[in-house]
């Protein structure tokens, strides 16, 4: 097992040589993806399958909000937060946007310190990361507490304009945070394992890569919920 | 993004690294770089910015922020042609699902002002 997973890495193949290199490893009649651990090679997959499904939530959104004849409520000030006597447009937004940046940013850290078999610094990155991932959650279930109780968005209507609003916000929003949730949990899960010392023992540190593909592809799909959702 | 390049596929040979290593400034300078995009994208809406201009920035800083996650931190730069591909361009397809839902909706939005009129 850790035989074959270290056979996998290493250097790369050959120098790429454009699109006849792809077209060389397709029709290679072995593994299309060489390098590629298959661990990750599944994770990219279902990945683009994700896509796939967000990809749908947001068309959907579009295709209401293009076809409603009621006026769209402003998200600007649907999502202002109160601070200091006056209304700051998105705050609350943007604290969320900066919070998962940053956690992308320290489990790209862990992925690297991983690679450098340094045990304790990539556990406490993967912790923070999960931290993060947390308060956003944390920041989320306050935003939806205020909408939904303070000024009564509800799935088919609101006080603001289209009713349609009120069911893609929480069905994207949603379904993304149902995405940080699961990924908080998959982060410490492996975090565990990592300080248990299962990477030394295998011989490599790519289930840590894995989750950070999942972990930056969930930061990756809250850039577009953003520019669409939020700020369009 | 040269530094990148440089110490990308050739500089991963030595033996006992494995798997994607690489220099770890690039990982800061990126996460620098999304903090200022994020930024800007803010500031975008706080400007009160409309229209052509609005949509344009949100779409340019939206992309280049998905094209770095996507690169940089995901990796994606030193994977080979095959994964690349083979990842990348299916979604391509969800435009013509967007040009398709696009044309459809401005439909029901016509047949609503004609037979409800406004604000139904």
């Amino acid at each position: 097992m850790a035989q074959s997973a270290s056979s996998n890495t290493g250097s790369p193949l050959s120098a790429q040589e454009g699109w006849q290199s792809a077209v060389t490893d397709w029709s290679s009649d072995q593994r299309a993806f060489k390098n590629v651990p298959w661990g990750k090679a599944l994770m990219w997959i279902f990945l683009l399958s994700d896509t796939f499904v967000f990809s749908c939530f947001l068309t959907g959104y579009m295709t209401v909000r293009m076809s409603t004849t009621v006026p769209w409520p402003n998200p600007s000030e649907v999502f202002a937060l109160h601070v200091g006597g006056t209304d700051v447009p998105l705050l609350l937004i943007a604290i969320m946007t900066f919070i998962l940046i940053s956690s992308s940013g320290t489990m790209a850290m862990a992925v690297n310190f991983g690679y450098r078999r340094n045990r304790n610094v990539t556990f406490i990155l993967m912790f923070v990361t999960a931290l993060f991932g947390m308060s956003f959650v944390g920041l989320q279930a306050f935003e939806w507490t205020k909408l939904i109780v303070d000024e009564g968005v509800r799935p088919w209507g609101n006080p603001f304009g289209a009713a349609q609003f009120g069911s893609t916000f929480f069905m994207i929003t949603g379904f993304h945070g149902l995405h940080v949730s699961a990924g908080v949990l998959y982060l410490l899960f492996i975090a565990f394992k990592v300080l248990r010392g299962d990477c030394d023992r295998s011989g490599n540190y790519q289930i840590v890569e894995i989750a950070g593909l999942y972990w930056h592809f969930v930061d990756l799909v809250w850039v577009f919920i953003f520019a669409f959702f939020y700020l369009w | 993004m040269a530094h990148a390049q440089a110490h990308g596929p050739t500089h991963a040979a030595p033996a006992k690294t494995e798997g994607q290593q690489h220099p770890i400034g690039i990982y800061f300078k990126i996460w620098g770089l999304l903090f200022v995009l994020s930024a800007l994208s803010y500031m975008v809406d706080y400007l009160q910015f409309e229209g052509y201009l609005r949509w344009s920035l949100i779409m340019l800083f939206m992309l280049l922020k998905a094209g770095l996650i996507v690169a940089i931190f995901m990796h994606m730069m030193w994977e080979r042609l095959a994964l690349i591909y083979a990842i990348l361009v299916p979604p391509s397809v969800l435009l013509v699902l967007v040009a398709l839902m696009a044309l459809e909706s401005d439909y029901t939005w016509l047949t609503r002002i004609t037979f409800f009129g406004q604000g139904s």
